[in-house]
């Protein structure tokens, strides 16, 4: 009997909770167009910035370090974030950005699937919907633009620079990161296809899922059984800086014009000073700096323009040990 | 011809005492490993003298490979193993409780900048302080279980689920790297001597415990606990003091793994460090032949089972098993045994080793 009060009171709580929120929507998407008139007065851009928790990486970490240099009070912009590596808990954020009537979406999702409806509640409340870093699995006429990394462009920046490099054969001890992300897929196709195509060898391919201590072992293992190898192609730096730990250990030389060449990606501050030290021979950016992008589009948006594109794919670079500079691992270190 | 046969029965007899032993199941399963490997690649067993980097000879071999990478996970099995004597429950945040120490030991070797060039404290303070830390989380833990009584499983998921961004805090988001070489000794080799100091450190753990648990009352205690809660009260124990302590106590353990797990690369990873740790540490358990229900238990069983972890581990990576699908193959053993643990297993077991010496003995008659 209790129970079933239990159960009444808290759908009677539901349903009211529902329609509150529901009539808070339609009054604020109301507030939202009294303030684009506003706005010309010189109001405060709103932005509502989902993302994924900056604890994830040092790429996470930059990127939202990024993101708030940009939209602060002196660029005309009044932010709000809300992080969260789940995709429902995203969704409610987007909700909620929604109901306080922002002018624009900045979405970094953690899935790419099930945005359809929240993306379609914001179109319909007048709300800009600008996706970065991630792309998701909506109609595109949803959002304005998406802002992302070409995972394959940086595995196969990576793999034409270790062709360069000329090698009478290439051994190479692949560390794969977390089977299935976007960054893993992109980073061991380009391999792979060098790999069949050019007669390289895979002394071994395995997972690390971006972890250290992993590499660190699976490297272990292939020094104990003996075999040789002169390429390690780590898909990331935390990978690479394992797998240099254990190379030190069997006291196998690593760097520039040494036995094994290293590769890593990433561009972290730490693993560009080991480029220009010449322990490490090359780092592939995954470029986490899209503030600038997004401000840019979001001012063509203001001005009365038109986004040209769609999709807008970043400039990444890769860093060769033996052209680093200073500068660069001051201005794109992460 | 009698002779003969008497000296089976003999053997027959050793050996079924032997499988009535607890320690028999990680025995076992080392000796199961280590005949797979010798049959298919007796190379396995080979080690070698050589040099690092910096002209000190080490040994190297997938043996000392085993040593070395196994010791964390034993650390952790001996904390692991007093806290499920005496909950009858498990912790699962050892994983992040390690995140947290590596964290202090960091914060307080690099100060407010995350790249020094020198120490701005002893390693000796550092570890210190973060051993008070990883003390205090555990007793966090423990007060949940024994004061609060609730669910060790579910206690331990508030700082399975919050101890990495805590760990993260400490640092100020920030990944501090220590330049200094002296720090790589606890997980690397101390300049001289060819064996891992892990090794060590492990080794000194086990030594410092089976001294605790020969000359206090840690053991009879816990196991009391463990048994009967209601009824070792009423013997003048205090159950709860109890429990919270074995948390203290893993927390120490805690400490000293991460302390291992930071120097191996002189830096950290909140989200990936000693990731997934506290199912090895609970497997480790598991395969000493240890009720996971509390009560009775045998540390030496444990740590077998530990090393007997990173044995499988090992085989599996020089077999080019995707690491990916380790846990798949964990799960396997994880199965097994249950399953042979299960009472209604040993029993048949039993009834059958009898029926068969019956025929035996038929037999010589």
């Amino acid at each position: 009997m209790k129970k079933k009060v239990l159960a009444a009171i808290m759908a009677v709580v539901l349903v009211v909770g529902l329609t509150a929120c529901g009539g808070g929507g339609k009054s604020e998407s109301k507030e939202t167009s009294s303030n684009d008139t506003k706005k010309e007065s010189g109001e405060l851009i709103k932005v509502g910035i989902i993302n994924n928790d900056p604890n994830e990486s040092g790429y996470r970490t930059a990127n939202d370090k990024d993101m708030k240099e940009m939209f602060t009070k002196e660029n005309g912009y009044d932010a709000s974030f809300a992080y969260s590596l789940k995709n429902d808990e995203q969704i409610t954020a987007a909700q909620k950005f929604i109901q306080d009537g922002v002018d624009y979406l900045l979405l970094s999702a953690a899935d790419t699937a099930g945005w359809d409806s929240v993306l379609q509640d914001a179109q319909d409340a007048g709300i800009r919907v600008i996706l970065f870093d991630r792309t998701i699995d909506a109609d595109e006429s949803l959002y304005e633009a998406s802002i992302v990394s070409d995972m394959a462009q940086e595995g196969q920046t990576a793999v034409d620079w270790l062709k360069e490099q000329g090698l009478s054969e290439y051994n190479i001890i692949h560390l794969q990161g977390v089977m299935g992300s976007a960054a893993q897929q992109g980073r061991t196709g380009a391999l792979d296809k060098a790999v069949s195509s050019d007669g390289w060898k895979l002394v071994t391919q395995q997972t690390a899922e971006w972890n250290a201590e992993k590499a660190q072992q699976i490297v272990q293992s292939v020094i104990d059984s003996g075999e040789s190898f002169n390429v390690i192609y780590a898909e990331n730096d935390d990978m690479a800086k394992g797998a240099v730990a254990a190379l030190d250990k069997a006291n196998i030389a690593h760097g520039v014009g040494k036995d094994v060449i290293i590769m890593g990606f990433d561009c972290n501050k730490w693993a560009l000073e080991e480029l220009l030290a010449q322990n490490w021979n090359y780092d592939g950016q995954c470029n986490p700096f899209q503030a600038s992008y997004i401000d840019e589009i979001i001012k063509t948006i203001e001005d009365g323009g038109t986004v040209a594109e769609k999709v807008v794919i970043m400039e990444e670079k890769g860093f060769d040990a033996t052209t680093i500079t200073q500068e660069d691992v001051d201005t794109y270190g992460i | 011809m009698q002779n003969n046969v008497k000296n089976k029965s003999k053997i027959s007899e050793v050996l079924g005492r032997l499988a009535g032993q607890q320690i028999f199941i990680p025995i076992a399963a080392l000796l199961l490993l280590a005949i797979f490997n010798l049959i298919m690649d007796p190379s396995f067993y080979t080690v070698t003298l050589g040099h690092n980097n910096a002209g000190d000879p080490v040994l190297s071999g997938y043996l000392i490979t085993i040593l070395d990478y196994g010791s964390e996970l034993a650390i952790l099995a001996i904390g692991m193993t007093l806290v499920t004597a005496a909950t009858g429950g498990q912790d699962i945040s050892v994983g992040a409780a390690i995140a947290i120490s590596g964290s202090v030991i960091l914060r307080v070797l690099c100060g407010t900048d995350s790249r020094p060039d020198t120490l701005q404290a002893p390693i000796i303070v550092a570890f210190l302080i973060s051993c008070v830390v990883a003390m205090l989380f555990g007793a966090f833990n423990g007060a949940l279980v024994a004061y609060f009584k609730i669910q060790p499983m579910v206690a331990t998921l508030i700082l399975f689920t919050a101890g990495r961004s805590i760990a993260a805090w400490i640092n100020n988001n920030e990944l501090p790297i220590v330049s200094d070489k002296t720090f790589t000794y606890f997980g690397g080799f101390i300049p001289g001597i060819p064996i891992p100091t892990p090794f060590f450190i492990a080794a000194a753990c086990m030594i410092v415990t089976a001294l605790v648990l020969k000359f206090t009352n840690l053991r009879l205690y816990t196991q009391a606990v463990g048994i009967n809660e209601s009824s070792s009260r009423l013997n003048g124990l205090n159950p709860q003091f109890i429990k919270f302590l074995t948390f203290v106590i893993l927390g120490l353990c805690v400490a000293v793994a991460g302390l291992i797990k930071v120097s191996r690369l002189s830096s950290i990873n909140y989200s990936v460090i000693a990731k997934d740790i506290e199912m090895d540490a609970i497997l480790a358990v598991a395969l000493g032949g240890n009720a996971l229900s509390g009560g009775k238990f045998n540390m030496t069983a444990s740590i077998l089972g530990a090393y007997v972890i990173q044995f499988l581990t090992t085989t599996l990576y020089k077999f080019n098993v995707q690491s990916d699908a380790l846990s798949a193959y964990k799960a396997v053993v994880v199965i097994l045994l249950v399953v042979l643990s299960a009472p209604i297993v040993r029993e048949k077991c039993s009834a059958l080793w009898k029926k068969i010496k019956g025929t035996h003995a038929k037999e010589v008659a």
